[in-house]
């Protein structure tokens, strides 16, 4: 079990009528600026990205033109919860599957459209619409065995030192976390805002992106979107943050 | 900065170093010879400790360093470096601070072997040469505890 988790029992062992919680999201991170630019649908610039997938979800697409609705009618309805669930296990692969992927799955076999590119405008823009309906919900990880072991991969990986640095994940995040790595404070790593806009990317992107991120720093190999390894990671970090509520379209600094 | 400078600029600068590590012999928790026998030079030294893409030093240290702004908190100061610490103590944490403190964050300048995952461009390769690392060593041997913070 992860420190934080250790620490959130401990507390709510000790003072079982406050419930306390030590997890934070990055959003707790940042200043009042970028908090207000979050909070604010009209100065958010995420909400460009969620309503191009709106526009994207009702438009008929593929061969089979038909489009997200035709199948999922109102997404207000169908995603409530989706996003907060997800990566799950996809009985077709057999594997777990996360959102983008299950996406980009419905694209090309439902639709018969072509394949979204993994990190390109489009899918990113679908996966923000879809997310953008568990808004405000609680991460809810599916109990389902079938996942566990990809978990307990993430888990590892998380703890691994790697790179020319030398860094772990859980070294920076778990034991540095609210200290400053130069000027940039250092978050808990919660998945609760993705896809999200990142100022300095001055685009939405990815949680998987944030890995390579994180990666390229250390001077790591990346970790390719939509792999096995990105996808264990993703499980790992949603449990670890299971309770916790989403934001998408988050701001990040 | 981690932000704007870290992470990006960190991999235009690498540094070609990719030739066989000088031995060295830990003893009492220092290596007490040089690495390469040539004397450090200071101001090399410093130059490195606070250029962010090459020493990465004050990502996590602060020091004695008024002209440089965002200074990292996640390790003690540099200030008074010279005073607790040896010439080989110094010398030991430069090449592999694992080797005094197994957990620590510290990221090991002068190894290559025993990393998991290291991007293509930087295998082989160490933070520093080994040169670098005596300039390091000479700079930080001068921190004494008067040092003007
Ligand atoms: C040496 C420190 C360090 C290491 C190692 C590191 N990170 Fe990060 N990480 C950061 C910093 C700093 C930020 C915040 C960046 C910013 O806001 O400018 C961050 C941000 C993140 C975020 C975004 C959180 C949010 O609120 O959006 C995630 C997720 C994350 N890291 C995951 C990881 C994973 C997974 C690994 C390992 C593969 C990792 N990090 C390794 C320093 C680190
Ligand atoms: C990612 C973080 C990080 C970076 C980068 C880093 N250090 Fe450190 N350093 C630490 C930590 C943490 C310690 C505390 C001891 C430990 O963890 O074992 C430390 C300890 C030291 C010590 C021993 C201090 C004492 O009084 O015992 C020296 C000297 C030192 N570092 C010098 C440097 C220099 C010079 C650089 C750059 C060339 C550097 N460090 C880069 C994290 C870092």
């Amino acid at each position: 079990m992860n420190r934080l988790a250790c620490l959130v029992l401990i507390i709510g062992t000790a003072l079982p009528a406050v419930a306390q919680d030590a997890r934070k999201s990055g959003f707790d991170f940042m200043g009042p600026d970028t908090q207000a630019m979050q909070k604010d649908d009209l100065a958010n610039p995420g909400m460009l990205s969620v309503l191009e997938g709106e526009a994207l979800w009702k438009a008929n697409a593929g061969t089979s033109q038909k489009s997200c609705a035709s199948c999922h009618g109102d997404a207000a309805q169908s995603m409530k919860g989706v996003a907060a669930r997800y990566p799950a296990f996809d009985e077709t692969t057999q594997a777990p599957l996360d959102l983008a992927g299950r996406i980009l799955q419905c694209r090309t076999e439902r639709q018969a459209a072509p394949a979204p590119q993994r990190e390109g405008r489009e899918l990113l823009a679908l996966t923000s619409y879809v997310a953008h309906q568990s808004r405000d919900l609680p991460i809810a990880p599916p109990k389902d065995a079938r996942l566990t072991a990809a978990r307990a991969q993430g888990a590892a990986l998380y703890s691994t030192r790697m790179g020319q640095l030398n860094f772990s994940c859980a070294q920076c995040h778990d034991d540095n976390a609210g200290g400053h790595l130069g000027a940039a404070p250092i978050p808990q790593s919660h998945p609760t805002g993705y896809p999200l806009y990142r100022l300095e990317w001055q685009a939405l992107g990815s949680l998987q992106r944030r890995f390579r991120n994180c990666l390229s720093g250390m001077r790591a190999e990346p970790i390719a979107a939509g792999s096995q390894d990105a996808i264990a990671l993703e499980l790992f970090l949603m449990d670890r943050a299971a309770g916790m509520r989403l934001e998408t379209p988050a701001v990040r600094p | 900065m981690w932000r704007a400078v870290g992470f990006i600029a960190v991999l235009v600068s690498a540094q070609a170093q990719a030739q066989a590590l000088v031995p060295y012999r830990i003893e009492n928790g220092a290596i007490a010879q040089s690495l390469t026998g040539v004397k450090g030079d200071t101001a090399k030294g410093r130059a490195i400790v606070v250029e962010r893409q090459k020493g990465l030093c004050l990502l996590c240290h602060s020091g004695p360093f008024p002209e440089e702004r965002f200074q990292g908190d996640l390790a003690p100061s540099l200030v008074g470096t010279g005073s607790r610490l040896s010439e080989g103590e110094i010398r030991l944490r430069m090449v592999d601070s694992t080797k005094v403190n197994e957990k620590t964050i510290m990221p090991p300048y002068y190894k290559t072997e025993g990393l998991e995952r290291v991007a293509a461009n930087y295998k082989g390769k160490t933070l520093l040469s080994a040169q670098e690392i005596e300039d390091v060593i000479a700079f930080l041997v001068t921190l004494k505890d008067d040092t003007q913070k």
